[in-house]
C-alpha cells in the first residue's frame, strides 16, 4: 500500500490499467480519422466499419473460430501428449535421448507449414487431418524441449532425501521427477498454445475444407470485403487470446510454490 | 581393531570396520577415507569434525548408504547399510532444508511414512506429534518458500525422526543458520535426541557446537581423510544454556582444538 504514496517510484495500480486501453484509444482514433479524412487504402476500412461488420456477422464467425480453435486444441492436446510421452522416455533412457535429440532439432527447423499443401492433398479437401497434423508438430516442439529439461532438475538433495527414505524408482518420479517438471511443463504448453493456433490458422491458408478463420480472411480479402476480412481477423485474435491466458493461467495456479 | 568382541554388534548403532572409500577422476583415483574404524552406541551423540576434505560428509553418506564404501564393513544395528536404509533404521537431515516446495509442511514430514504406505490416519497423527516436537504446529499448512531457514530446518528434523528411527544422521544441518538460531537448535536438538532416544552422528566443522552436543567427538583430518583423535566430552546427559559458560565446556573445547591442530604431525609420524 505504502508503495503507492512513493512519489515517482511505481505506478499507481489503476494507472496501470488504465494508461494502455488510453494509449489503445488514441491509435484506434487515429486510425478512424485517418479513413476518414486521409488518402487510406481501400483494404484498411475504418475500426467501425471492421467493429460493425464483426458484430454483424458474429454467426459465421463463431462458426468459423470454433473450426480453427478446434484444429489448435486437437493439435496442442496431442503435440503436448506425445512431447510429454516422448520426453519421458529421453530422459530415462540415454539411448533414446540419443535417436530423439537430432530427429526433434530437424523437426524444429522444418517451416511446418511448407509441408502443408502436401498433408492436404494427402488427406483429400474434405479432411481436416493436415490442419490438425501441422497444428501437432508446431506444439510438440517446446512441450518436448522444456518438458525433458524439467525432468532432469531435480536437486541432488532431494533425490538423496528420496533415497535415504528408500523410495522406489516409481516413487521418486511420482514424488520429485514429475512435480519438478511440472512449471517446465506449463511453460512449453504456453508457448506451444500460441504457436498452436498461428499454425491452425496458416494451415488454412493452404488448401482443405472450406472452413475455418484462414479460409474466412483469404476468401474476403481477395473478394475484396475489407471489411468482414479484418472482422475475421479479430476472431483470430480473440482465438489466439482464449489459448495464451487459459495456459499463462494454468501456469501460474502450478508455479505458486514452485521451486527458484 | 578388537573392541568389536567387547560388545555385541546388535546393539551398536554404527560399526565401521577399515572403512575406505576412493572416488575414481580423470586425473586418477582420489582417496576420500581411509582405514575407518568407528563405532556409536545405541543412543549415543557422536560428531564427526575437520576441516573439508577430511572426509567427514563422505563417512556419513556411506553409513547412509547414499555412497558405496570401496574397503571394508560398515553395518548399522548390525545388518548391512543397504538393508538398513531399506528398513528406515536411520533419519538424515542435511544442511539445505530440501524440503518439497510444492508440500506442505505436514506433507513434507509425512513423506517418508507416505512412501512405505503407512495409513493416512496414523500418518496424521504422527506428523502432528513430530510437528509438537519440533514446535511447529501451527505452520503445518504453510509452503516451505513461506518458513525462515530455522523453521524450514525443524521441518527437515522432523521428516528425519518420521519413520522413528533410532539412528539420527546430521550432515552440518545448522550450517547455514544464523549463530542466534544455531544455538537454540542445538539445545532442541539436545533435547529431541534424548527424548527419542536415537543414537546421532552429526557433522559439523564447528568445535563448540560437537562439543557442546556430543558425547565424543570424532576427530579428522584430510589426504587421505581419516579418523586422527576421539575426545570423550563426559559433559552428562543435561545439555542447557549454562552449559556454554562451564569451565569443563571450555576445558573440551581447547580439547578438540588440539586435537584438530596438534594431532595431525603425530599421527603422520605413527603411519
Amino acid at each position: 500500500m505504502s508503495t503507492a504514496v512513493v512519489p515517482g517510484s511505481r505506478m499507481p495500480s489503476w494507472l496501470r490499467v488504465v494508461a494502455p486501453i488510453v494509449v489503445g484509444l488514441l491509435i484506434l482514433a487515429a486510425w478512424t480519422l485517418y479513413v476518414e479524412f486521409g488518402d487510406a487504402p481501400r483494404m484498411l476500412p475504418s475500426p467501425i466499419a471492421i467493429g460493425q461488420e464483426f458484430v454483424l456477422r458474429w454467426g459465421i464467425i463463431w462458426d468459423d473460430m470454433v473450426v480453427t480453435a478446434s484444429n489448435a486444441l486437437i493439435g496442442l492436446t496431442v503435440g503436448a501428449i506425445l512431447a510429454v510421452v516422448l520426453a519421458g522416455l529421453a530422459a530415462s533412457a540415454k539411448p533414446i535421448d540419443g535417436m530423439l535429440a537430432p530427429l526433434v532439432a530437424a523437426l524444429a527447423v522444418i517451416p511446418i507449414v511448407a509441408i502443408t499443401p502436401i498433408l492436404n492433398t494427402m488427406f483429400g479437401a474434405s479432411s481436416q487431418f493436415g490442419r490438425q497434423a501441422v497444428a501437432t508438430i508446431a506444439a510438440f516442439i517446446p512441450v518436448f524441449i522444456n518438458v525433458l529439461r524439467g525432468l532432469r532438475q531435480t536437486r541432488p538433495v532431494h533425490r538423496d532425501v528420496l533415497r535415504a527414505s528408500a523410495a522406489s524408482g516409481a516413487q521418486t518420479f511420482r514424488m520429485l521427477t514429475l512435480p519438478t517438471a511440472v512449471p517446465y511443463l506449463m511453460t512449453g504448453l504456453r508457448v506451444a498454445s500460441s504457436l498452436a493456433v498461428i499454425a491452425a490458422l496458416v494451415a488454412e491458408y493452404f488448401g482443405g475444407p472450406a472452413d475455418g478463420i484462414g479460409t474466412s480472411i483469404a476468401t474476403y480479402a481477395k473478394s475484396g470485403r475489407a471489411a468482414l476480412a479484418w472482422a475475421y481477423v479479430g476472431g483470430g485474435i480473440l482465438i489466439g487470446l482464449v489459448f495464451f491466458l487459459v495456459t499463462a493461467f494454468l501456469e501460474r495456479l502450478v508455479t505458486r510454490h514452485a521451486p527458484g | 581393531m578388537t573392541t568389536a568382541t567387547t560388545t555385541p554388534a546388535s546393539t551398536l548403532a554404527v560399526q565401521a570396520t577399515g572403512v575406505g572409500k576412493v572416488f575414481p577422476t580423470k586425473a586418477g583415483d582420489v582417496t576420500a577415507l581411509t582405514g575407518v574404524e568407528l563405532e556409536v552406541r545405541a543412543g549415543e551423540f557422536v560428531s564427526l569434525i575437520g576441516p573439508s576434505g577430511c572426509g567427514k560428509s563422505t563417512l556419513l553418506r556411506l553409513i547412509a548408504d547414499l555412497d558405496e564404501a570401496t574397503t571394508g564393513e560398515l553395518t548399522i544395528f548390525g545388518k548391512p547399510a543397504r538393508r538398513a536404509r531399506i528398513d528406515q533404521d536411520y533419519g538424515i537431515a542435511f544442511q539445505q532444508a530440501g524440503l518439497l516446495p510444492w508440500r506442505t509442511v505436514a506433507a513434507n514430514i509425512g513423506l517418508p511414512l507416505e512412501l512405505h504406505k503407512v495409513p493416512k490416519a496414523q500418518r496424521e497423527a504422527r506428523v502432528a506429534e513430530l510437528a509438537e516436537l519440533v514446535g511447529l504446529t501451527e505452520f503445518i499448512d504453510r509452503y516451505p518458500d513461506q518458513l525462515s531457514g530455522g523453521m524450514q530446518q525443524r521441518v527437515a528434523i522432523a521428516r528425519a525422526l518420521a519413520a522413528s528411527p533410532k539412528l539420527l544422521l546430521m550432515d552440518e544441518p545448522f550450517g547455514a543458520l544464523d549463530e542466534m538460531t544455531r544455538e537454540y537448535l542445538q539445545g532442541e536438538l539436545t533435547r529431541i535426541a534424548a527424548e527419542t532416544g536415537a543414537a546421532v552422528v552429526f557433522v559439523t566443522h564447528s568445535i563448540p557446537e560437537a562439543v557442546f552436543l556430543s558425547d565424543r567427538v570424532v576427530v579428522m583430518s584430510p589426504r587421505p581423510g581419516r579418523i586422527t583423535d576421539v575426545v570423550e566430552t563426559g559433559l552428562g546427559s543435561v545439555r542447557d544454556e549454562s552449559l556454554r559458560e562451564n569451565p569443563a565446556y571450555f576445558e573440551k573445547v581447547t580439547a578438540v582444538r588440539e586435537a584438530l591442530h596438534g594431532a595431525k604431525v603425530e599421527r603422520a609420524n605413527e603411519r
